[in-house]
């Protein structure tokens, strides 16, 4: 009974949400329908918890309670506080889409540069149209949630045979405090295309708020991608992310995250592997404090033969914080040869520090080779020793040798500008402990 | 002043006392080799003068330039002007061998309200110094220790020493694990980096070592002390008669 109650709480909370948020909520009158499917399959749900296993150690009703009113559209104030934080974040040379509290900021955005080498839309532009973005089969009630309130996004199309000149950057940023963003993007990208897309989240002076975004990523055969997501949010906001990536044959995906920010974090990542001869490198790094709870949930789905798969996750867990990874690796029948292989290694630096791994196998064909690991364990003595013996103080000390953890995973990052932007990230966090 | 004296130095490890009232003076410029079996404390005094957690200072002191060391952490240590040369350099993967050599030369002279390298002098001096002791450069380029031969691991020991010149240098086993050529070529950078400012510690089990580095003084250690003390010829003395006779006068 009390989980009913439970659910009738949260579910009204939304309810709310979505009757007083419906008027801004674009789409067509097809798109409105698909909405309120979706907010009926969250209210039956309601936030996930511990005891849905794919939620176990992110139980979102313990940590996070209540779904925030959506955002108000920004006002010219909320674009001048975010017009600056687009110059604290941009990456030198990248193509910037900004997202400002849910909502497309054309004048903060590079559209006209982006615009000779690849078709762009807003997601609230293609609604008016076409209601299919909002449809993500899902069981998933935060997933559910994001296509019932989704405000805006950024819809990509990169061409067959296109080789951008400069990575594309949506920047998502927060102005307004105790309140949610809710963002769904498209990416499509052509046969034979090489294109890098790297998305940041921030915060411009806003506290305690929510985003809650999904993307939706294809690739097609023969291309050559790089997908970087940099999550920097305010230390006490919420961001959840689910990423549904398909990945066509003889493709080079290079995927890496960056947690660095949040109270409560998830990345949810469903990839793929639907054409044969791919390579899939998946990687992160999360870097945790004071009670920060960070989740990398990946699924890397080989449903085809002769792919491969790489995926690298440190985790850095200091004070209270707590780091989940769960990766699974799903081999179909029909996929021989696979080859996929996953490490993940956790470095706790207090004694309060929780960090739960949990690698999966799901092989279902007979001629593969898969496998993993997981470690979790403290800075080694010996080497702390070492530094300090050769002058080092403790914090440096420690900083050389976290740096030296984290750098297994971003090494992984083919370009070496974004590899550079990466460390520099992961440099400013150490600095923060000092 | 001396260097670096110890005084009646008590040291324990988990309740079992290892060092038994240590005395020790070593004065600028002089050469000191400290031999004995096997268990004797020689490692522990050279750990505890480095600062290595682990150990506890039950009685004594440790003063060096007449300050007292055991009040200071490792790196207050090392910017002081003490080096402690490992038996066995730890490897540290994803450790850059100049990053860390920039950071700890940088740190000590920090430490020492010094001006900081930067990167092009840095890199000047490295070069002069892996020059003069024949160190080659792609060394350098890896890991700090990693995949590097016993041999290298102790001529990067040498190389900190020369970087960082510190004014009392503790060799701890330098010989371990080396074959006669590294032993040679590890032992002639030592002899290059002697000064009449700089000291040297050289705790070794065999007198084989001292035939490339000459000690002006030997000390023999038995459980926990030092038992006899005397010049160059104690250590062949010693090669020849073995140490049993000092394990009873201890």
């Amino acid at each position: 009974m009390n989980v009913a109650v439970a659910k009738t709480g949260n579910g009204r909370a939304v309810s709310d949400l979505f009757a007083s948020a419906e008027g801004r909520l674009p789409g067509s009158p097809s798109g409105i329908a698909v909405r309120r499917e979706a907010f009926e399959t969250y209210e039956r749900l309601g936030l996930p918890h511990r005891r849905i296993e794919e939620w176990k150690y992110t139980d979102l009703r313990a940590l996070v309670g209540e779904v925030l009113p959506l955002a108000a559209a920004p006002d010219a104030a909320a674009l001048k506080r975010a017009a600056e934080a687009v110059k604290a974040h941009a990456i030198a040379g990248a193509r910037k889409l900004v997202l400002v509290d849910g909502v497309f900021a054309a004048d903060l955005s590079d559209v006209k540069a982006l615009a000779a080498e690849a078709g762009f839309r807003t997601l609230r532009e293609t609604l008016e149209k076409d209601a299919g973005l909002l449809k993500t089969a899902a069981t998933d009630a935060v997933i559910a949630l994001n296509a019932a309130m989704a405000t805006d996004g950024v819809v990509l199309d990169i061409a067959d045979g296109a080789q951008l000149s400069a990575p594309i950057q949506i920047i998502h940023i927060a102005t307004v405090a105790s309140a949610s963003a809710f963002t769904r993007s498209q990416v499509a990208i052509g046969k034979g295309a090489r294109a890098t897309i790297i998305e940041s989240f921030v915060a411009a002076g806003a506290k305690a708020y929510q985003v809650n975004d999904a993307v939706l990523l294809s690739v097609g055969d023969n291309s050559d991608v790089a997908h970087i997501r940099l999550m920097d949010d305010a230390p006490d906001a919420l961001n959840v992310t689910s990423h549904f990536v398909t990945i066509g044959a003889n493709v080079k995906f290079n995927f890496f995250n960056m947690t660095t920010g949040a109270a409560v974090s998830r990345l949810q990542g469903f990839i793929t592997l639907a054409g044969e001869g791919s390579e899939l490198s998946a990687n992160g790094v999360n870097l945790l404090q004071n009670t920060e709870h960070g989740d990398t949930t990946l699924v890397v789905d080989h449903a085809v033969p002769n792919c491969v798969s790489r995926e690298v996750f440190r985790a850095v867990i200091d004070d209270r914080a707590h780091s989940v990874f769960q990766g699974r690796i799903i081999v179909r029948p029909d996929a021989q040869k696979t080859d996929g292989k996953m490490m993940i290694r956790a470095l706790l630096l207090s004694d309060e520090a929780e960090a739960d791994n949990k690698p999966e196998l799901e092989i279902f064909a007979d001629d593969v080779s898969c496998g993993h690991g997981a470690t979790a364990g403290a800075l080694d003595d010996s080497l702390l020793f070492y530094l300090k013996a050769r002058g080092l103080p403790e914090k440096q000390a420690q900083a050389l040798l976290i740096q030296a953890f984290v750098g297994e995973a971003i090494e992984q990052i083919a370009d070496d500008d974004l590899r550079e932007h990466v460390i520099g990230i992961a440099e400013r966090w150490l600095e923060r402990r000092q | 002043m001396p260097l670096l004296e110890v005084k009646d130095l008590k040291v324990r490890v988990e309740e079992r006392e290892i060092l038994h009232g240590l005395t020790l003076t070593v004065n600028e410029g002089e050469i000191h080799a400290i031999m004995g079996p096997n268990g004797s404390g020689k490692s522990t005094l050279s750990h505890v003068i480095a600062g290595k957690p682990g150990y506890e200072v039950t009685d004594g002191q440790i003063l060096f330039k007449g300050e007292d060391l055991l009040a200071m952490a490792p790196n207050e240590r090392a910017a002081k002007g003490v080096f402690l040369a490992f038996q066995y350099p730890v490897e540290i993967p994803g450790v850059a061998t100049m990053n860390f050599l920039r950071t700890a030369l940088n740190a000590q002279r920090k430490a020492r309200g010094e001006s900081e390298y930067s990167t092009p002098d840095f890199l000047k001096k490295v070069r002069e110094v892996s020059k003069s002791l024949n160190i080659p450069q792609d060394m350098l380029k890896r890991g700090v220790n990693v995949g590097f031969s016993g041999g290298e691991k102790k001529r990067n020991e040498v190389l900190q020493m020369a970087l960082f010149e510190p004014s009392l240098c503790i060799l701890d086993e330098m010989d371990s694990g080396l074959d006669i050529d590294a032993l040679r070529i590890a032992a002639d950078g030592v002899n290059a980096l002697h000064s009449p400012k700089r000291a040297m510690v050289v705790i070794t089990h065999y007198q084989r070592l001292l035939n490339y580095i000459v000690p002006d003084i030997v000390h023999v250690m038995s459980k926990g002390r030092v038992v006899k003390s005397g010049g160059k010829e104690l250590a062949l003395e010693l090669e020849a008669s073995g140490y049993a006779q000092f394990e009873d006068a201890a």
